[in-house]
């Protein structure tokens, strides 16, 4: 490549990480699927292991496949590289995991998917690691929520179930006076609505099953490094400072000045958890971000037509959108997401439990199930299937309704959707006049 | 392992093995808004067999104190009070850019004490542009974004320096800003910058260096073009030249090429 500018997002998408393969000529990224790779000559194997030489060794620390996943979601992301993993779940795992250990203590947004609220506030406990939970638009509850054995801020780039967009430079900037990076869970937007690098985020995480992946066929995480965070001026990290006696006594911040996370995450994270992505999960995700803008771009026209064809409906009470003005996020969405704050939003009906089962059952064009960020529409209706056990008390305290209702707005024409909800909503009315 | 030179501790990777200074050793510099760490494949392989290394953060750079050197020839000093202060008579100095001028002169100065020079991505003169060396003090986020993007050629790397799944773009321009942050009292792009443009003792070093040079050259590189190279190859007394189908940044964008002809230099 030449030029004055690093190439654009939608060529980054296609040719970040990958060239015609040079055994086969194929133009395509080839899946590799092998576990292992055949060293040159026993000192090839020892350099290798010793980290002298880059290349592959076995499929759960580095795969081919996997390398050019992790080039191109770094290159969107504005990152140094990348870790592929078997799930978000992992990801997030594999990040807390590198930089911490019992008796650590993390401060995170409220407004999290509910599989990564489990992880903080349940699992990672048993642990040891405690986690102090803050509104993420409370700039002084960061603050305050900082202990001597932080090590970790996190929130997701517009949060689950309100959309409540994370205000990140401020965030970032009282992480970073505690010595601490900011971790971004950035599923919901993808790189193409915002690169939360570029306002002060340490890290970002992707559950690539949604929208990087795109078509609802895969299972699949990231983790990429901005490779900002300067881990030796912060002192509180002696994972990645200190010789570590499980790998050659590697003190990982000498070895790489600015990547010394990926180091350790890559060399111990995957080694000893595990938790890797197939080399064909990575090929399919691959595939989905070939056309990620064309797709976000469809996404978020369709949900703004939908969003307001909802809110102008009577039997619709709340639209939970940041592209209307009655959404708390809104301006602050409009300063970091101008090209959209996502396509999966929650709204409420005028209704019982009950209408709300009759709604998602009548839909025909959407699809019932648990996931967003598919190509073709979704729903789900936390009353009866998520929070099926809450009291209508304690979902009133998560923000929920009886009629809350999720969507994840996909590509289809935005006539059919919209047509598919006015059927169901009708449907639903009625079914509380009966 | 930090070294005492001249009053400043000076930061040397040593690729993971302690300094033993009955080996041969080998001294790697680095150029400009870069660390040691753009040679640490190279430098662990070679510290894991036989070699002794040093793989230098330049004064004022990064783990480093001191003053970073204004000119070619303040830096060339400077790698011979690193030398003393090791205590080697002699070494095989490995220069990047900004350090091959740096190489080049040292080993001028001190012919006896250069084993073997490596050139790696060498131009003379090292002209940069007026605009660039302005931008480096006014704008110099922008000139970071421009230099790297003129230093790399491919989209599509092998597995680098954070091995497979390594981003090369993202990875030099962070190296790049990390650097400069790190020294808030001197604009070290700048004084790197203008005391490559200002070296003008090239090819009258060239000709005193005694030691077998290897010109390791980037056939794709915009920063210091091929052609750049070919007054000090014509200088040269033993001179080798090796060209890798790479950008200006080859020790990450081809690794073991880069590894290979240092190591077949070394040892042939």
């Amino acid at each position: 490549m030449s030029g004055y500018s690093d190439p654009g997002f939608d060529t980054l998408s296609l040719h970040a990480g990958s060239a015609p393969d040079p055994a086969t000529g194929a133009r395509a990224v080839p899946i590799h699927l092998t576990t292992s790779f055949v060293f040159e000559s026993s000192e090839h194997a020892a350099a290798l292991f010793n980290l002298e030489r880059a290349g592959h060794v076995y499929s759960r620390i580095s795969n081919p496949t996997n390398a050019v996943l992790e080039q191109r979601v770094s290159a969107l992301e504005g990152g140094i590289g990348a870790i592929t993993t078997a799930s978000g779940q992992a990801a997030l795992h594999l990040a807390i995991a590198t930089l911490m250990g019992a008796g650590s203590h993390i401060v995170a947004s409220t407004a999290l998917y509910g599989g990564s609220q489990n992880l903080l506030h349940y699992t990672l406990r048993r642990f040891g690691i405690e986690t102090t939970f803050v509104k993420p638009g409370d700039i002084d509850g960061w603050r305050a929520a900082v202990r001597p054995n932080t090590r970790l801020f996190f929130g997701e780039t517009v949060g689950n179930p309100g959309l409540d967009v994370l205000d990140i430079a401020p965030v970032s900037a009282i992480a970073h006076e505690a010595g601490v990076p900011l971790l971004v869970d950035s599923t919901l937007t993808s790189p193409w609505l915002i690169k939360p690098f570029e306002h002060g985020a340490d890290l970002v995480y992707h559950s690539a099953t949604k929208f990087l992946s795109g078509h609802g066929t895969v299972i699949g995480g990231i983790v990429v490094d901005s490779g900002a965070f300067d881990w030796e001026k912060s002192g509180k990290f002696p994972e990645l400072t200190s010789p570590y006696e499980g790998f050659h006594n590697m003190v990982f911040s000498e070895e790489s000045t600015v990547g010394a996370f990926l180091l350790r995450a890559r060399r111990e994270g995957l080694r000893d958890f595990g938790a890797c992505m197939s080399p064909h999960s990575a090929w399919l995700i691959l595939q989905g971000i070939e056309t990620l803008s064309l797709r976000m771009e469809r996404h978020m026209s369709n949900t703004r037509k939908v969003v307001e064809f909802l809110a102008a409906n009577a039997f619709v009470s709340r639209v939970g959108h940041p592209m209307l003005e009655s959404h708390p996020s809104h301006t602050l969405a409009a300063k970091l997401l101008p090209r959209g704050a996502g396509s999966v939003f929650s709204f409420d009906l005028k209704g019982s439990r009950e209408q709300g089962k009759k709604f998602v059952e009548s839909l025909k064009v959407f699809s019932h199930l648990a996931n967003v960020g598919d190509c073709r529409s979704l729903v789900i209706h936390p009353a009866s299937t998520t929070h099926f056990r809450m009291s209508d008390e304690a979902l009133a305290a998560g923000g929920i309704t009886q009629g809350t209702i999720r969507l994840s707005i996909g590509l289809e024409d935005a006539d059919d959707l919209i047509d598919d909800l006015k059927r169901a909503l009708k449907i639903a009315e009625k079914a509380g006049a009966l | 392992m930090k070294i005492d030179v001249k009053g400043h501790s000076t930061y040397s990777y040593t690729g993971g093995k302690p300094f033993d200074a009955d080996k041969p050793t080998v001294i790697f510099i680095h150029g400009v808004l870069n660390d040691h760490s753009v040679w640490i494949l190279q430098t662990r392989f070679l510290a894991h067999h036989g070699w002794n290394v040093l793989a230098i953060d330049l004064p004022g750079h990064c783990r480093s104190a001191g003053t970073p050197p204004a000119s070619v020839e303040d830096a060339a000093d400077f790698i011979l009070a690193l030398m003393d202060a090791a205590g080697l008579q002699q070494a095989a100095l490995v220069g990047h850019s900004f350090g091959s001028l740096i190489a080049l002169e040292t080993a001028a100065r001190a012919p006896k004490r250069v084993s073997h020079l490596i050139l790696v991505g060498c131009a003379y003169p090292m002209k940069v542009s007026p605009v660039l060396l302005e931008n480096s003090v006014t704008k110099p986020m922008m000139a970071i974004d421009l230099v790297n993007t003129f230093s790399h050629s491919t989209l599509a790397p092998p597995p680098s320096t954070l091995g497979p799944g390594t981003w090369l773009y993202g990875g030099s321009r962070a190296l790049m800003k990390r650097v400069l942050a790190s020294n808030t009292k001197d604009n070290v792009f700048h004084i790197g910058f203008k005391a490559c443009n200002d070296y003008r003792n090239g090819e009258a070093a060239m000709a005193l260096v005694t030691a077998p040079t290897l010109f390791l050259l980037g056939r794709q590189d915009q920063m210091t073009p091929l052609k750049g190279a070919q007054a000090l190859i014509d200088k040269a007394t033993h001179a080798k030249v090796v060209q890798l189908e790479v950008g200006h940044q080859l020790m990450t964008e081809d690794p073991d090429g880069v590894l290979f002809a240092i190591r077949d230099f070394l040892t042939s």
